[in-house]
């Protein structure tokens, strides 16, 4: 079959930051070669410059996390006929919100880093006198979604949290967290929760936009994990914050007028007692005014609320059985 | 100036385990790692790790007698015995340190059945026991502040006065070259696979580190011992575990029959490597194979177990080759996975240099003989990585640093820049692609003198136009021209090292097996070969034997 592919290319030795240019090459490729066989074939027929990471060809190393038509993939895992069944072009950069290295290699430090920050091995100081801690089979079980992480990168290269704030810990480290969160052998579980609720940049500035969920390779679904973080640390007593006091404004909000109240929301996740946050807003809500934009003090209500009540009724009585 | 008490080239699970217990005991250490740490190899071992443990009643010497007995009895059994003893503690601390084993109905570990041994004594988590410990101690590493030159390439041992004082290696991130001084040097550089095609393993695995150790005058041992995995994908080699089988899974040929019932009735499909991948490769060559392969059938086991325990076959099963395995069986062929043969080294990791340690897959001490036992290299890499960090400990205790001269670094600039400064011409990947072809022609599951003689032409083939390679990439900023075409070198020196061992060894033992000599011979051939880098002889090479240790099990013929 046809491969047709146009690479990204970057050579800090000859350009500067941030240029780039295309190369297109075409060639003949086995029907059930992956991308990564292609550029393999490129580095080893065309273009001996062509610089990239890889290992494993398995799946399993992590090295060749890349943009494949705008989202990033593993290549390896990834088959030119999946992609383009019938010779079509495709599109290869290097991962997105990291530094670019050379061609497809990007500079993972920064990812690393983020790792660093969650306190990323076990904490268990009273370990059992002999032998292996005791736990349930589903208790490890359940820790394999995170541990098939194998820091690709994928879903920092694509979160679109990241692309505007650097300092959000970032789904591959917050999966992370939520390994040794879950794991009934670690001590530290509240401190945790509580470490990634109040820090800037955790677990309440996801956006939930899922680009981590549908990039991961291995189904980590990184966002998931957040937000079942959010509600453990809610539960362990972390109510004092802004993305606490957001969920509940949002949850009454809905609950009581069948639709957003935007106003209350953004004062309400303040807290009432944020002077310097609700000046902020209050500036905010003057310019959103002058152009027309200010959402209604009052707000207005849900055509059909009964459903919406329905909808909460339901949840609270199977919550409550 | 670069300068540590000990230096560990490899991050995998030898070199991280190394590295974490020189760490405990106070060194300034440093990791040298051609990858980030959590992208090497280890990451590949699926299955399990193996460990007789003692308080549930298991035996270590049933261990070391699976081990011996798979081995073909090339092993040496001090060796064993000290694998098989350390094991259970050794399985325990990575539990401890966090890795998610499996665990049975009381909560206690877990374990499934592997081959070549009658008691499930292998521990695992799924089917990505490796990346899983890997990704554990990685965490050791972050949590001790472990220093790592990531993404720097050895290219060379530093060798003063009979001892190893510290390693040359570029930075391929900024195309520098620089000496790193340490008082040790522990090489965990892995296995050498790519020397085969295909082969299992990651294009990372060049055998760096043998052709290292090999060039500064430490013998490799039993390099001939090649492992054939029975199940691997055709045209990648990608591997699927042999946990597989491990859980029930049969082997059919092309008449649907478990044709492992006639080669290894009581084992069947858990009979040790060499037996099944000849099996298969019999029925195969005999015309019961269905285009190469075999088929390797699960859906017996029920989609639901085989998501639950085996989830990444499943995954690597549709991915690459869209089957469902609970739906279809999938065809599977023998493939290079393996090198028994390595660096000779005694059960503290020590090499015939002072101050130069190996452990892991790049290391020979020996523990696998002929034919090593599924789910016993990972525990290999931990047991004799730890060892060879505290015997190393106690080494450097009376040595000095090297004479930090700059003439190492000089002596190596040179040498890159004269390879980078040569006309354009052939490029390492054609040598390398065809050398690697040729070496699985010639030491293939079944071997003979014509084929080997083969392999040995073709090496000479290749030395030939390797003078005169050419590195078309000029630049300094991650180089993999030049990267591979260093690798290329290391691949060859391996390569032959492997052929010379296979023709001097003249009889059948273990994974060499030899169609025109097909015996084993107790009198004549129960030892190692060594092979040694000799510039006085033909070829830079000679080869010599030692003797086996045989501590309490005679040699006895081997049914499975």
């Amino acid at each position: 079959m046809q491969a047709n592919i146009k690479v990204k290319r970057y050579d800090p030795e000859t350009m500067h930051q941030g240029e780039s240019r295309w190369d297109q090459f075409q060639f003949d490729a086995h029907p059930s070669a992956t991308i990564l066989d292609a550029l393999i074939h490129i580095r080893e027929e065309i273009d001996p410059t062509l610089a990239l990471r890889c290992a494993c060809r398995a799946s399993i190393c992590g090295s060749c996390a890349m943009r494949v038509n705008g989202d990033a993939k593993l290549v390896c895992k990834t088959r030119i006929v999946d992609i383009s069944p019938h010779g079509e072009e495709i599109i290869i950069e290097p991962m997105g919100n990291q530094q670019i290295i050379k061609d497809l290699v990007v500079s993972l430090d920064p990812f690393f880093d983020k790792i660093r920050q969650i306190n990323p091995y076990l904490a268990a100081e009273s370990e059992p006198q002999q032998g292996e801690f005791i736990a349930s089979n589903e208790s490890m079980v359940n820790l394999l979604t995170a541990m098939n992480c194998i820091m690709c990168g994928a879903c920092v290269s694509d979160c679109t949290v990241l692309e505007v704030d650097s300092n959000f810990i970032g789904p591959a480290a917050l999966a992370k967290a939520w390994r040794f969160v879950e794991d009934p052998r670690d001590e530290k579980r509240n401190d945790r929760l509580e470490e990634l609720n109040n820090t800037e940049g955790g677990i309440w500035d996801c956006t939930r936009c899922f680009k981590c969920v549908e990039v991961c390779p291995k189904d980590v679904a990184p966002m998931e994990r957040i937000m079942e973080m959010r509600e453990m640390a809610i539960q362990a007593g972390n109510t004092n914050t802004p993305g606490y006091r957001h969920t509940e404004s949002f949850n009454r909000s809905v609950k009581k007028h069948g639709r957003l109240d935007e106003a209350k929301l953004a004062v309400e996740s303040a807290g009432y007692t944020n002077i310097p946050r609700l000046i902020d807003l209050a500036n905010i809500g003057t310019r959103s005014l002058m152009r027309g934009k200010l959402p209604p003090v009052i707000p207005h209500k849900a055509q059909n609320k009964q459903l919406i009540t329905n909808i909460f009724e339901k949840i609270e009585s199977e919550k409550n059985t | 100036m670069y300068k540590h008490d000990v230096l560990i080239i490899g991050a995998g699970l030898a070199g991280l385990r190394a590295a974490v217990e020189a760490t405990r005991l106070g060194l300034d250490i440093a990791i040298v790692s051609k990858v980030h740490p959590v992208r090497s190899h280890s990451n590949a071992a699926q299955g399990g790790i193996n460990a007789p443990l003692t308080d549930r009643g298991d035996d270590w010497e049933g261990h070391a007698l699976d081990t011996i007995k798979g081995s073909d009895y090339l092993a040496d059994q001090d060796a064993v015995e000290i694998m098989s003893r350390e094991a259970g503690d050794a399985v325990i601390e990575l539990e401890r340190m966090g890795v998610i084993f499996s665990r049975g109905d009381d909560g206690r570990l877990g374990t499934r059945r592997f081959g070549g041994q009658k008691v499930a004594r292998t521990f695992f988590v799924g089917a990505i026991t490796g990346s899983a410990i890997l990704h554990v101690l990685y965490e050791q590493a972050l949590k001790y502040g472990l220093n790592v030159y990531e993404e720097w390439f050895v290219t060379k041992l530093i060798i003063e006065n009979g001892r190893c004082v510290g390693v040359v290696a570029l930075d391929i991130k900024t195309g520098q070259l620089q000496a790193i001084w340490a008082k040790a040097v522990i090489l965990a550089t892995g296995g050498a696979g790519r020397v085969f095609e295909p082969s299992t393993n990651a294009i990372i695995c060049t055998g760096d580190g043998l052709a290292l150790a090999w060039r500064a005058g430490v013998p490799l041992m039993d390099m001939e011992m090649v492992q054939y995995h029975p199940t691997t994908l055709a045209r990648t080699g990608i591997l699927l575990s042999e946990a597989a089988r491990g859980e029930g899974a049969y082997l059919l040929n092309s008449n649907g029959e478990r044709f492992m019932q006639k080669y290894a009735p009581e084992y069947l499909e858990l009979a040790s490597r060499d037996v099944v991948s000849r099996s298969e490769q019999t029925e195969i060559n005999e015309g019961r194979g269905i285009d190469g392969n075999v088929l390797l059938d699960l859906r017996h086991l029920g989609r639901e177990f085989i998501e639950d325990r085996l989830g990444y076959l499943q995954e690597v099963a549709v991915e690459f080759l869209g089957i469902d395995l609970a739906e279809e069986p999938v065809p599977v062929q023998p493939g290079v996975h393996y090198i028994m043969g390595g660096i000779k080294t005694d059960v503290d990791g020590a090499t015939s240099i002072p101050g130069l340690y190996a452990a892991g897959e790049c290391a020979n001490v020996s523990v696998h003989g002929a034919n090593r036992l599924g789910a016993n290299s990972l525990l290999d890499t931990v047991v004799f990585g730890r060892r060879s960090a505290v015997h190393a400990a106690q080494y450097i205790q009376n040595q000095q640093h090297g004479s930090e001269s700059d003439q190492h670094l000089q002596n190596e600039n040179s040498r890159l820049q004269s390879l980078l400064d040569r006309p354009t011409g052939e490029g390492w990947a054609s040598i390398r692609n065809y050398i690697a072809n040729e070496m699985t022609k010639g030491i293939g599951v079944f071997r003979d003198q014509n084929s080997m003689e083969g392999a040995k032409a073709a090496i000479q083939d290749m030395e030939q136009r390797m003078q005169n390679v050419s590195i078309h990439d000029k630049g300094k900023i991650f180089n993999t021209d030049l990267i591979f075409t260093l690798e290329m070198e290391f691949m060859a020196d391996v390569a032959k090292t492997i052929v010379h061992a296979a023709l001097a060894r003249k009889e059948s033992r273990g994974a060499h097996f030899r169609t025109d000599i097909t015996e084993r011979d107790d009198e004549n051939w129960l030892k190692h070969t060594l092979v040694y880098h000799d510039q006085q002889n033909q070829d830079n090479i000679r080869v010599d034997t030692s003797p086996v240790t045989i501590t309490k099990w005679e040699p006895v013929k081997r049914v499975y």
